[in-house]
């Protein structure tokens, strides 16, 4: 190959490097479509990119603060690994699956999340993980504990096929709400499953039809069930890691990429209005279609009327009241603090590799309600104890306006408040049904390169 | 056998088509392919060598063509214990290219990396070809940087296997204290999930124990 010329010529073009891209990427690739991937900054990852904290100032602080007093703090820049966006891996998640699937856990490292956190009347509590938590747990009285297990003997053992284990209920039709009156529980039980199990951000699901909320709550339990501690899982140095290992996966089957390249133009075919290529400082490419990050298409996505804020925390100490966790979630329900939607807390540490010795990041997050969402967050805050340097941002979350029939641009949405990669992974599987016409197969990969 | 196995990250860098892959490729399987297409379909591809009763695992990481357009990631770097930095002797310009993947190195793999510098294709000399890069400029680079270096053809072989040998012979050879943290590290390792075990196994536990 000459290192002068470049293909001109395509199939896919892909713009953007978040995970939900690269993703796309490798899966393309090994269905063996020929992939240029771009990304107009010089780094992976997009909007859902790891950053040093030198870069974290940068983006955050008009004043960053001197190297010399940055490192006396917080030591070496490269030892910092810092999430844009804070979510964790259900252990038995779609994300998950495409992983292992596609041998990308050969590049990445895993650890278990060491606990999950539920916030009630000012105090946090672990969700109990085994029987014999659960047993000792503050968070339900007697009677409640035996109802709960009567609801999670039903979920565990329902059939689609098997009409005696759904005991009379019918997901597509009975509410979640009448699911709960049912096993008789209690506002404070509903709000522990609905929010620290089925990871809902809001009440919505109540009215709702019962599956959803099943099938999230199934998922929950076999994710704890799978590794013990928690149903999370998170990756060594960080969450920019799953991004670079897809993006390798494209490499490795023909993948190209660029990054440090922006989008000059984008053309159109004159008669059909058809996507058709990009003009970069590299040379024009050509393409039937392209996949995109909405940042590429501004004018082709629309606002879902949400807006999250993220506060970056770097501490010095573990969590107060965790045990000293190297890790966990907290959860603050909504109607805890008398609001519509739930603030969540990641915490991650140098366990991880992910900052320098000694300090913890937690990262939290939620959906805007007020004028002044700053103050949304001081419940949480107060859970941390002393934050030595704090990086807050706003982000509207914005959506395709068209599905990309008509013009060849199918377009991701931006990461959501969620706690987890679900919804990203129901993105990746719809923009992959939309662009090649079937739906998403996982096939385990050849063994090629054993000695 | 009871020799201990270390096991080493190794990355390969250099411009595209000096050879990397031929490299590997002549070292892993003896084998040399004319007019190799660019690289395709291998994570990595994987290597023992014994030195004095000491095993050498090399885990060997390709570029994938990410180097091209500044795109390789940081992931490549991680945890590199040794690289091959590449050239070709008949392209002056890669071996400029080679200089700066040296000084990329030093500033993101981690300090005590080993690093061999390595002249391909010397069989064309034999063939016509016209040496560009003097032995001695690429002599000088690696004692100026502290590199080992050679100069091979992955097309005869020669020289190949030296330059793992060469790696294999600096990779720190764990004494029992070594070992014994060498252990306790694989404590810590063993935190780390492994995902793929994990799918055979409990898949099917539906039982919740909340």
């Amino acid at each position: 190959m000459d290192p002068e010329t470049i293909d001109t010529e395509y199939d896919v073009i892909v713009l953007g490097t978040g995970i939900t891209e690269c993703i796309l990427s490798g899966l393309l690739s090994v269905d063996g479509k020929k992939v240029l991937h771009i990304d107009k900054q010089d780094h992976y990852g997009g909007e859902a990119a790891s950053v040093t904290l030198s870069q974290l100032y940068e983006k955050f602080k008009q004043n960053p603060i001197s190297k010399e007093e940055r490192e006396s703090k917080f030591g070496k820049d490269r030892d910092w690994n810092v999430d844009l966006i804070p979510k964790f891996l259900m252990a038995n998640g779609e994300l998950t699956n495409i992983l292992i699937h596609t041998d990308v856990t050969r590049y990445v490292d895993f650890k278990q999340v060491s606990g999950s956190y539920v916030f009630k009347q000012g105090k946090i509590y672990k969700v109990p993980a085994n029987e014999i938590e659960a047993i000792s747990s503050p968070l339900m009285g007697i009677f409640e504990k035996r109802r709960m297990k009567k609801f999670l003997e039903w979920i565990s053992s329902y059939k689609e096929d098997d009409l005696s284990s759904h005991q009379g209920l019918d997901l597509d039709k009975n509410t979640m709400d009448e699911v709960y009156y049912k096993f008789g529980l209690g506002n404070s039980t509903k709000e522990f499953i609905g929010h620290a199990m089925a990871l809902w951000t809001n009440d919505d699901y109540l009215q709702q039809p019962a599956r959803p909320s099943f099938e999230r709550i199934l998922l929950y339990c076999q994710s704890v069930a799978r590794y013990g501690k928690s149903p999370y899982l998170y990756p060594m140095y960080g969450l920019g890691e799953l991004p670079q290992g897809f993006a390798r996966l494209s490499a490795i089957y023909g993948g190209t990429y660029m990054l440090d390249t922006p989008i000059d133009e984008v053309l159109y075919k004159k008669d059909t209005g058809k996507f058709e290529g990009v003009k970069t400082k590299l040379g024009t490419f050509k393409a039937p279609l392209v996949i995109a990050d909405p940042t590429y298409f501004p004018e082709k996505c629309k606002s879902t009327g949400q807006r999250v804020i993220r506060a970056i925390c770097i501490l010095n100490h573990p969590v107060p009241n965790t045990s000293n966790a190297d890790s966990l979630q907290i959860i603050i329900p909504q109607s805890q603090l008398g609001r519509k939607s739930d603030i969540y807390v990641a915490i991650v540490s140098d366990a991880h590799n992910v900052c320098s010795k000694g300090h913890y990041l937690a990262i939290i997050s939620t959906i805007i309600e007020t004028d002044k969402p700053h103050i949304e967050l001081e419940p949480a805050f107060k859970l941390l104890g002393p934050i030595e340097e704090k990086f807050m941002g706003i982000a509207e979350l914005f959506e395709p306006r068209e599905d990309g029939s008509k013009d060849s641009v199918y377009l991701s949405r931006s990461y959501d408040a969620s706690s987890h990669f679900e919804s990203m992974t129901d993105d990746v599987k719809d923009i992959y049904f939309r662009v090649t016409g079937h739906p998403l197969v996982l096939k385990q990969r050849q063994e090629q390169e054993k000695q | 056998m009871n020799t201990s196995v270390t096991s080493i990250k190794l990355v390969l860098l250099g411009e595209a088509a000096v050879g990397k892959s031929s490299i590997v490729l002549r070292f892993v399987s003896n084998d040399f392919a004319e007019n190799k297409e660019p690289t395709i379909g291998a994570a990595f591809l994987t290597q023992r060598v014994t030195i004095n009763e000491h095993t050498v695992k090399f885990e060997i990481w390709d570029t994938a063509g990410q180097e091209r357009f500044a795109s390789l990631a940081p992931m490549y770097y991680r945890n590199a214990q040794a690289a091959l930095v590449v050239y070709d002797v008949t392209k002056p310009q890669s071996f400029i290219k080679a200089r700066h993947w040296v000084k990329e190195l030093h500033e993101q793999a981690s300090k005590d990396i080993i690093i061999a510098l390595v002249g391909n294709k010397i069989d064309m000399l034999q063939e016509g070809g016209e040496r560009k890069v003097a032995r001695e400029e690429g002599e000088k680079l690696a004692e100026e940087k502290g590199l080992l270096f050679f100069e091979t053809s992955a097309k005869t072989g020669e020289n190949v296997n030296d330059v793992f040998l060469g790696i294999g012979e600096k990779v720190p050879l764990k004494k029992e204290e070594e070992q014994n943290n060498a252990n306790n590290e694989r404590e810590s390792n063993s935190k780390r999930v492994d995902l793929n075990a994990a799918n055979n196994g409990s898949s099917t536990n539906n039982a919740c124990s909340c």
